[in-house]
């Protein structure tokens, strides 16, 4: 009995220990998220929708076109930038590089940096920004689309951008790098201009990584 | 009495070189200092905390052959920005500067801190020597 006692006691310190690990090793989800009552075989269950990234279509680099579909399957970390921007986008992309260095073996990992100028911002223009950043293969998208609708799209990564012809290159935007998981949902955001944010990105997307695709978090 | 005479000239020759070379210093070490101020607001953005600029796109400042060969290009190109294609560590960079908008005195200090930093050792760059680089820019 002492001995069933002692066992049981010593089971419920490990569960107590995995669950407690276990809420540690997930990223949390950012945005508005809405409760739901649906009938699942004929039982009422209650479930939670999350925000998710909308449907978009942009062209890459390459001149390939790229929706929120070409992303499925990966997880991914995305920016708003413009290559003539004279202030904080080096300071990002020089970041990001690290990003980019630490993942170019992985196929389910993604970036992809959205231009705010597509006028300026051609795919020739962004090929030979690609390039001179020594960008191969499809790791790393820099791309062009309907500035409305990008700077709309902005909004749905909690990132602001706007048109500001008082500011330095035309534009004010935040420096934001934000992870999305494979169910298109915000994971985490960090300042693209500090060096710290950035290494914690890697970490988490690390963890992310690990992270079974039907586990709901939360 | 000859020999006192003949200290005091030697103690006063060495305490004006010696003051001549601390006045120097210090005027050295006050562009420096601004210099990296300003370094930090204005270019590092770009050139980066190391000096190390940003793939083929912005060129590094860690071409000490280049900063000691084109220095007197350099204030021209902080004013005025620069388009023309240059070659750095013996690589291409052809994108584009903007206009800093400094002041000549700004411009000595951040040259003063760049031409000491990143591997480079040239010294002071006075207000009076930018000055002159200024007039004769393109």
């Amino acid at each position: 009995m002492k001995a069933l006692i002692l066992s049981a006691c010593c089971l419920l310190g490990l569960a107590a220990c995995n669950t407690s690990n276990k809420s540690d090793t997930l990223l949390p989800i950012y945005g508005n998220r809405e409760a739901v009552t649906k009938t699942v075989n004929g039982k009422t269950v209650a479930d939670t929708i999350y925000h998710t990234i909308p449907d978009f279509e942009t062209v890459n680099q390459y001149g390939k076109k790229v929706t929120r579909k070409s992303l499925d399957g990966s997880i991914y970390v995305a920016d708003f930038f413009f290559t003539s921007c004279p202030s904080i986008c080096p300071i990002m992309h020089r970041n990001m590089l690290k990003v980019y260095d630490e993942f170019k073996k992985s196929g389910n990992v993604k970036i992809v940096s959205y231009s705010i100028d597509p006028r300026h911002d051609s795919v020739a223009v962004l090929k030979n920004y690609a390039d001179k950043m020594g960008i191969t293969g499809n790791n790393w998208w820099f791309l062009q689309g309907d500035k409305q609708a990008i700077y709309k799209l902005a909004e749905s990564y909690l990132v602001a951008v706007m048109e500001d012809n008082k500011a330095p290159g035309g534009y004010v935007h935040q420096g934001y790098f934000v992870l999305i998981d494979k169910q298109k949902r915000i994971r985490g955001s960090y300042d693209g201009t500090n060096p710290e944010q950035v290494a914690k990105l890697i970490e988490d997307m690390k963890l992310l990584q690990t992270e079974p695709q039907s586990m709901i978090a939360q | 009495m000859k020999f006192t005479i003949i200290a005091i000239f030697f103690i006063a020759v060495i305490t004006v070189v010696y003051s001549c070379q601390s006045d120097e210093k210090l005027e050295y070490m006050r562009y420096y200092t601004t210099g990296q101020e300003l370094y930090k607001t204005r270019c590092q953005n770009c050139h980066g905390a190391q000096g190390e600029g940003l793939a083929a796109l912005i060129p590094p400042l860690t071409d000490s052959v280049y900063l000691k060969t084109n220095s007197n290009k350099l204030a021209c190109y902080i004013k005025n920005g620069l388009k023309l294609p240059i070659l750095v560590n013996g690589k291409p960079f052809n994108g584009e500067m903007p206009p800093s908008g400094l002041a000549p005195v700004e411009i000595a200090q951040v040259l003063t801190y760049v031409q000491n930093n990143f591997g480079n050792h040239s010294g002071l760059h006075s207000v009076e020597q930018v000055n002159k680089e200024l007039e004769a820019c393109n």
